[in-house]
């Protein structure tokens, strides 16, 4: 058997013996989480910036801050979301208790992506373990300093037969998929999305799956342009635009899109400086492959501001491109970089249209002062999520569900989300066993009975 | 009555992924879901009216087809009239009506609780049609079993194929042709055909994919799902046990065992599927399942208008060869012209022995001996995870010992598959026996895309200045304070 295999069938035996399931117990390795992102906050943000030049302040406030808050969440509401729910009867089952009650689902794998390698790690984590499961934990082999200390931390603070840290690449994680598992979140693209699906399917494993796709940003004429330039400047370039929630690409009004430009250089100067590969607080591409992919859809482009790149450092320019043709490369495959496409649209209708001809994204954004504009954007088109007048945001309420629809993805998670997605809700119907007569009257011969209508 | 005009919306232009129609092989069902796709993308599905007039015409359907599908239930499972009333009949009716009765509160955005960053903002969840679904029922419940999914994919705004089972030929005929006169017919259409045309239709995209039947059958919808990562709901099957503890009054037991595992001729999903208990409850409890099926079926129970019959050939061939396994305590008969089987008890049954092996499906019930409700529950737990799982005692800290002990999807205790009158309680599967769930609003969850929607105020950029680069230390401290206190205000620019 392989090294993995018993792995897994360690982490199995260990779900059968039921030490996961308390509740003193469940918390308690919260808890250490907790206890682990205090006492490690050093080597945590070492480890992104040497993965992804993530300077202190965005590891902390991308990363740690949210996986804490999460662990919080989960601590402070454990205690009820663990409680059987009592549901309404009928006239059949009046004499009985009847209730949902929360169960375990056994043994998780969670498959972790690169981009934010540390909370997309712990934010599924906190829920597998809230939900009283084993986990099987498979960070993201591109961003290896973070997966290096995954591996080494959570062994430290959690129990290392329950959490096992497997690391490694395609071939361990193709290795690891054979196995059979009780749920599997993945991160990541589209297209290893499928393979997970495909390989869950032969043990009918249900599948959390986050991926991505171009997150449209529309800006309609009537809107704060200041407002929303800084944020979808801030939203787009953090992490180098290597996040899956990035306003992707921009839709506006040909008459807006010399602004938009102009408003957007000027919110980049403000926050990198007049040349960003010097500011602190600018991200690089994780690896070799990204730079060139990226760069390469910069090609044959209109280049407003930016465009040029640093091999050697990873670096890549903030780039915009201006009256892009929606037949390029960089409008056929999500970006994932630094570089926003400008897309000219003659009205809202056109921008749904563009929108609705193109598979559904993980996120969808709208910058408009107008209600109306924001409620038919919503109502016409289909997304994972929105949000209006700023981005990414929605993903940061823990009481809303975060995940995509079509390609990019199915189900969802994030705070109470995460407990369910990761139990069974078994319905329980229990009657006492006394005396029949009651329900003698469903029994047979039927042909006795007076007909029911 | 009228369904109001929409404004027109444009209709979806074909995606990269529909390539895998081109070419290669001729899809007959094309036109079909081009027809189903424009009739989505036009909007005409989502607004409330549209969704209640059909929820209406299904209910007009049944109404007004009532002998017919009796009869119909007859033909093909020679279904008591009592049985087809309470267990397809009257369940759909009771569904529509929830649905009639809540589909505005369904349909509500749901307003979520806030941090104080977004105080302002106004965060809800949007409930959003996925889009053209497809459902595929099978044979022992051919009405309800396609009905019920189908009244939550209405009512959430979807359109539906149907893909009843071509098993039971009789209702199959009656979804085709009697069915459709009752739905709009841009909407819905009914797909026909046995394997291979389930194998060519599952070629198609489909937004969402709700699959009732075996598990064999649910990884090879699970695996055309993920082609093109359809969301799916599958309600599959397997052994269900059925504990009875020595702690119990045997003829109570006999009752409800053996009414639940008689049923539709045992052609139930959740029916119990065998029991364990020690020998010495075994021998209390024979004589009580005589007792039982002699009530309920008479002395000859072949001649019995109320035990249903076999639905196909093959079922019957593959439940007589299980007759043989153990020894026959009662029962053990069979009529090959009726597709007819007695309600039959095993004993001396073995771990190995074929009828072990399957989910039975069909009215034979093997007993199989423990020494304690632990060996019961180590049995159990050794196997696949249930579709339901039975416990009867007295003693309810023993029925609540072998539900903490195992998992299944849904859990009887001292009775059978009542939860299944229940729409306040999902039901589904986990494990080998599904995933998902539904009935009641649950069914309008499954069909449902759940939108998290945050609308923010564009105003009180001084809050949001904190996020910006340049960083500094302070940012980091003041953040963690905003985002530790949530304080209440009342909410909602838009």
């Amino acid at each position: 058997m392989s090294k993995i295999s018993e792995t897994v069938q360690r982490a199995r035996a260990a779900f059968n013996s039921g030490k996961t399931r308390p509740l003193k117990f469940r918390i308690q390795q919260l808890e250490n989480l907790q206890r682990m992102m205090k006492e490690r906050e050093e080597e945590i943000t070492e480890a992104l910036y040497a993965d992804l030049h993530k300077s202190k302040w965005c590891a902390l406030y991308e990363e740690c801050t949210y996986a804490f808050e999460e662990v919080k969440y989960a601590l402070a509401n454990l205690p009820q979301w663990i409680l059987d729910e009592p549901v309404e009867k009928n006239d059949n089952t009046k004499d009985g208790q009847a209730y949902i009650h929360s169960e375990p689902l056994g043994v998780v794998l969670i498959i972790g992506s690169w981009d934010y390698p540390f909370i997309l790690s712990i934010q599924p984590l906190v829920g597998a373990i809230a939900a009283g499961n084993v986990v099987v934990l498979k960070p993201s082999e591109l961003s290896e300093q973070t997966a290096i200390l995954l591996a080494t931390l959570l062994p430290q603070y959690l129990d290392k037969d329950l959490f096992p840290v497997i690391n490694g690449g395609v071939p361990e994680t193709t290795e690891l998929l054979k196995e059979k598992f009780d749920h599997i979140l993945f991160t990541g693209s589209t297209g290893v999305g499928k393979i997970i699906m495909t390989a869950a399917a032969k043990h009918l494993t249900p599948v959390t799956l986050e991926l991505g796709g171009k997150s449209p940003c529309y800006i309609d004429k009537d809107c704060d342009l200041d407002i929303a330039c800084r944020r979808i400047t801030w939203g787009k370039f953090m992490n180098c635009g290597q996040i899956c929630l990035a306003p992707d690409y921009i839709l506006c009004d040909p008459a807006l899109q010399g602004q938009v430009v102009e408003k957007i250089k000027k919110t980049l100067k403000e926050f990198y400086g007049d040349d960003a590969k010097s500011s602190h607080d600018y991200g690089r591409m994780v690896n070799s492959r990204h730079f060139k992919r990226v760069m390469s859809l910069i090609e044959g482009q209109k280049v407003a501001y930016g465009g040029n790149g640093d091999e050697a450092s990873r670096y890549i320019a903030p780039t915009i491109l201006t009256d892009v043709d929606p037949r390029s490369q960089v409008m056929q495959e999500e970006i994932f970089g630094p570089v926003l496409p400008i897309i000219c649209v003659k009205s809202l209708d056109e921008a749904i249209q563009f929108i609705n001809e193109r598979p559904k994204p993980l996120a969808l954004y709208v910058f408009s002062n107008n209600d109306q504009v924001i409620k038919k954007m919503i109502a016409e088109t289909s997304s994972g999520g929105v949000t209006a007048n700023d981005v990414i945001a929605h993903a940061d309420v823990h009481t809303l569900p975060f995940g995509g629809i079509g390609d990019s993805g199915m189900g969802s998670y994030h705070g109470k989300k995460s407990f369910e997605i990761f139990s069974h809700r078994r319905s329980c119907l229990i009657k006492p066993l006394k005396k029949e007569d009651s329900d003698k009257v469903r029994f047979p011969p039927f042909s006795a009975k007076a007909s029911l209508k | 009555m009228k369904v109001p005009e929409l404004p027109c919306r444009p209709s979806r232009i074909p995606c990269p992924h529909d390539s895998l129609l081109n070419n290669k092989w001729v899809n007959p069902y094309a036109d079909t879901l081009k027809r189903l796709r424009d009739a989505f993308d036009s909007g005409r599905t989502r607004p409330a009216e549209f969704r209640l007039i059909q929820l209406r015409g299904l209910s007009r359907f049944l109404n007004e087809n009532r002998k017919l599908l009796l009869d119909t239930l007859a033909q093909d499972l020679s279904k008591p009239a009592f049985e087809a009333d309470i267990s397809e009949i009257i369940l759909c009716e009771t569904e529509i009506k929830l649905a009639l009765n809540n589909l505005h509160t369904w349909m509500k955005d749901e307003r979520v609780e806030k941090n104080l960053v977004t105080q302002l903002d106004s965060a809800f969840i949007r409930k959003e049609p996925y889009g053209v679904t497809l459902i595929i029922s099978p044979w022992n419940y051919p009405l309800n079993l396609l009905l019920m999914p189908l009244v939550g994919a209405i009512a959430a705004g979807n359109c539906v194929v149907l893909k009843p089972s071509e098993i039971s030929k009789s209702m199959e005929k009656v979804i085709a042709e009697v069915l459709p006169q009752y739905l709009d017919k841009n909407c819905f259409a009914t797909v026909l055909g046995g394997p291979q045309e389930a194998t060519i239709l599952l070629k198609n995209r489909f937004d969402y994919i709700f699959f009732t039947g075996s598990p064999r059958v649910g990884r090879i919808v699970m695996s055309a799902a993920s082609k093109y990562l359809t969301p799916i709901t599958l309600e599959l099957g397997g052994k269900n046990p059925c504990y009875v503890d020595d702690n119990c009054d045997p003829q109570n037991v006999a009752n409800r065992v053996a009414w639940f595992r008689f049923f539709n001729a045992g052609q139930t999903c959740v029916a119990p599927d065998y029991i364990l208990c020690t020998r010495e409850t075994q021998e209390k409890l024979l004589p009580a399942l005589q007792n039982a099926v002699t009530q309920f079926y008479g002395k000859d129970p072949q001649g019995s208008p109320d035990l249903g019959r076999i639905i196909s050939d093959k079922h019957f061939h593959r439940l007589r060869g299980l007759l043989g396994n153990g020894r026959a305590a009662i029962g053990g008969q069979s009529d090959e012209q009726e597709r007819y089987i007695a309600p039959t008890v095993l004993v001396d049954v073995k771990e190995t022995d074929p009828v072990m092996q399957e989910e039975i499906f069909g009215p034979i019930l093997p007993i199989l001996n423990v020494q304690s409700i632990d060996e019961a529950i180590a049995f159990i737990r050794k196997r696949e995870k249930p579709l339901a799982l039975y416990a009867f005692s007295k003693n309810s800290k023993v029925v609540n010992k072998v539900l903490d002990q195992t998992s299944s999807g849904n859990f009887g205790g001292n009775d059978g598959f009542m939860f299944m009158t229940m729409t306040s309680m999902p039901f589904g599967g986990v494990g080998h026996s599904g995933m998902g769930e539904y009935h009641g609003k649950f069914t309008f969850d499954a069909f449902s895309h759940r939108r998290g929607c945050l609308l923010r105020s564009p105003y009180l950029e001084m809050i949001d200045k904190i996020r910006y680069p340049p960083y500094s230390p302070g940012h980091q401290r003041l953040l963690v304070w905003i985002l530790e206190h949530k304080l209440s205000f009342p909410c909602s620019i838009l």
